[in-house]
């Protein structure tokens, strides 16, 4: 019955931590407009299959390039499909996408960087030595030579999304292993005996969770930018998926006269990823980090 | 210090030794090879022994890692596969071109970072500093391909003061490439200057609260004269380092920026390469583009050792 009771304070006062967190986070009007921002694409990603006007892959010769009108609010593109349900539709490929790969990134990324933290000595200076060559290639480069060769479906992009914004995490994970790795704690659980594992799982991970979870929420914002990039380009999901990237690509030759089909996309990943980026920020600080003097590698 | 730049140096060259082995053992184990990627639905028979023959694949990987590092340090890259001429001959007006707009970018970003940079910090949370921290926050988070499409939307198209898309060939000559770059240096200092003025005024925002700056305060050393002695040698220094890994960044932004211009340039080249499956361009794509991230960064830090008295004097009495 006791024990019982206890865990339920742990319960409770984790909620409430993270209750508190949301409040210091909502209490500066930076932190406030990043959070309603990602608030409503994430509710527009879960209800636009439902709310959706029209077909997204409808094509119709009759409905081609028209401009804003009361049936479709923000136009039609050039294969005369309905903006404002490609647009609702493509928060959801952005979204689904990079939050997965995010979490992949954050797996792999804060494991290892523990894990070498933690070992130090001749596999650290190794494994750090290939995690700078990887940072050395040009994303870009990697993740259309990776796409190319394996072809451009969600389950190709989600990993190697994953596996190239986590690099990023290793060095971040790892230095703050280095900081908690010198502390008493570390020392007694040693002198008691504990497993690495053990000495992993409860003493370092819920010391430096705060630094990796910041990170992996700036690497979010990264991502998605990579990812609508990689779509823009010509790289990521295939057509016809609604995808901002893709829409504004596929929308850029024409906007001489159809600027509509190229401003909703826009405006959708733009405001996407300034609230991703306001809210990682406040998260940061709510969480008392300081990132402001890093360099976005 | 000479010992200290030397081992910067060959941590630097074992970087890009690890670079080449790993865009080599990627190309070799993902499905496919040069040829059958290549020539696609028509790798059979003769053209594919042909193919694999003048490539040379019928040699064990090994052997042919060694054959082309050593080609590569040598500076010598091999054939394209679908031009079927020396890459060296490929890369030379792409690299020009790509250099051409770097630079510009570099010479207006830099300097403009640093005003812009110095004036949020000095003006913190006043006017000044609202206003152009609004800016370059929503010029860093948009990605490069938006602002660009936005720059070719708004000053081509709408106010249609300049070009929107360039239409030189690659082996254009300077001038025809200066009055070319106008929108795409736009897009990419734009970009850049946010990122590193973001960094300057954190660092010389941290530099104003130390102690030596109070100190200076209460000897009543005036304004001007404590900003320009005492803190911006020491709030620039560390700021070089960051500078330099945000250019590096940046180069996968270039891409996309010289795709959305029709730029040609390097990053062109790496879209093309990967569409046209060019594999043996997009190797040594890989290990130039590698090169100016692992350069930039050893100038960085060869610099900021050069700069700062304090670690000079520390490696000397070592």
């Amino acid at each position: 019955m006791e024990s019982n009771l206890i865990t339920e304070d742990k319960h409770k006062n984790k909620l409430e931590k993270a209750f508190e967190i949301l409040k210091t986070m909502a209490s500066k009007p930076s932190g406030l407009i990043g959070l309603t921002i990602v608030l409503f694409h994430v509710i527009l990603a879960l209800i636009s299959p439902y709310i959706a006007p029209y077909d997204y892959k409808a094509i119709s010769p009759n409905t081609m390039l028209l401009a804003p009108s009361a049936e479709h609010w923000f136009g039609t593109d050039s294969l005369g499909r309905d903006v404002f349900t490609r647009t609702i539709l493509g928060g959801r490929t952005a979204l689904t996408v990079t939050f997965f790969g995010s979490l992949i990134a954050l797996l792999w990324g804060g494991l290892l960087g523990i894990f070498c933290g933690l070992v130090g000595g001749k596999i650290d200076d190794v494994v750090m030595r290939v995690v700078d060559a990887f940072l050395s290639i040009p994303w870009i480069l990697a993740m259309l030579l990776i796409v190319s060769l394996l072809g451009t479906s969600t389950e190709v992009l989600i990993p190697a999304l994953g596996f190239f914004y986590g690099k990023g995490i290793v060095r971040v994970a790892r230095a703050a292993t280095h900081d908690v790795i010198a502390k008493d704690f570390i020392v007694s659980a040693r002198a008691r005996g504990h497993s690495n594992m053990s000495i992993i799982w409860n003493e370092i991970i819920p010391n430096v969770r705060d630094a990796i979870l910041v990170e992996g929420a700036m690497r979010w914002s990264w991502m998605l930018l990579g990812f609508s990039s990689l779509s823009f380009l010509g790289f990521g999901v295939s057509p016809p998926t609604p995808d901002w990237g893709l829409m504004i690509s596929n929308a850029r030759g024409l906007m001489s006269f159809a600027y509509w089909s190229v401003i909703a996309p826009i405006v959708g990943l733009s405001s996407l990823i300034i609230g991703i980026n306001l809210t990682a920020d406040a998260f940061a600080k709510a969480l008392g980090i300081d990132r402001s003097t890093k360099a976005p590698v | 210090m000479l010992l200290l730049i030397l081992k910067r140096i060959g941590l630097g060259l074992i970087t890009l030794f690890i670079v080449s082995l790993i865009t080599f053992v990627g190309v070799e184990v993902l499905p496919g090879d040069a040829c059958t990627t290549y020539l696609e639905r028509e790798a059979y028979g003769a053209a594919l022994d042909a193919c694999i023959k003048r490539l040379g694949l019928d040699v064990p990987a090994y052997e042919r890692y060694l054959d082309w590092a050593s080609n590569v340090a040598r500076g010598d890259f091999g054939y394209s596969l679908s031009g079927e001429m020396p890459i060296n001959e490929v890369l030379g007006p792409r690299v020009k071109n790509s250099l051409v707009l770097a630079s510009v970018s570099i010479l207006i970003g830099i300097p403009l970072a640093i005003v812009l940079g110095i004036i949020t910090a000095l003006w913190r949370d006043k006017l000044p500093d609202i206003m152009i921290s609004t800016i370059t926050i929503f010029s860093m988070t948009i990605p490069e391909f938006i602002s660009a499409t936005l720059l070719i939307l708004i000053v081509a198209i709408w106010l249609g003061w300049l070009p929107g898309i360039v239409i030189i060939p690659s082996d254009a000559t300077f001038y025809e490439l200066l009055s070319n770059i106008i929108l795409p240096v736009v897009a990419i200092s734009m970009i850049m200057t946010a990122h590193m003025a973001r960094m300057v005024r954190s660092s010389v925002i941290q530099v104003m609260a130390s102690d030596y700056v109070q100190m200076a305060i209460l000897k009543g050393v005036p304004y001007w004269k404590m900003v320009f002695r005492h803190v911006l040698p020491n709030a620039l220094l560390p700021a070089i380092n960051v500078v330099a890994l945000t250019i590096a960044w940046l180069l996968g932004g270039v891409v996309v920026t010289e795709v959305v211009f029709n730029y040609p340039g390097l990053g062109r080249l790496v879209i093309e390469s990967i569409s046209n499956r060019d594999l043996p361009v997009v190797q040594a794509l890989a290990i130039i583009l590698a090169s100016i991230y692992v350069g930039i960064n050893l100038i960085a830090d060869l610099m900021t050792l050069m700069l700062n008295p304090r670690l000079k004097s520390l490696q000397i009495r070592k």
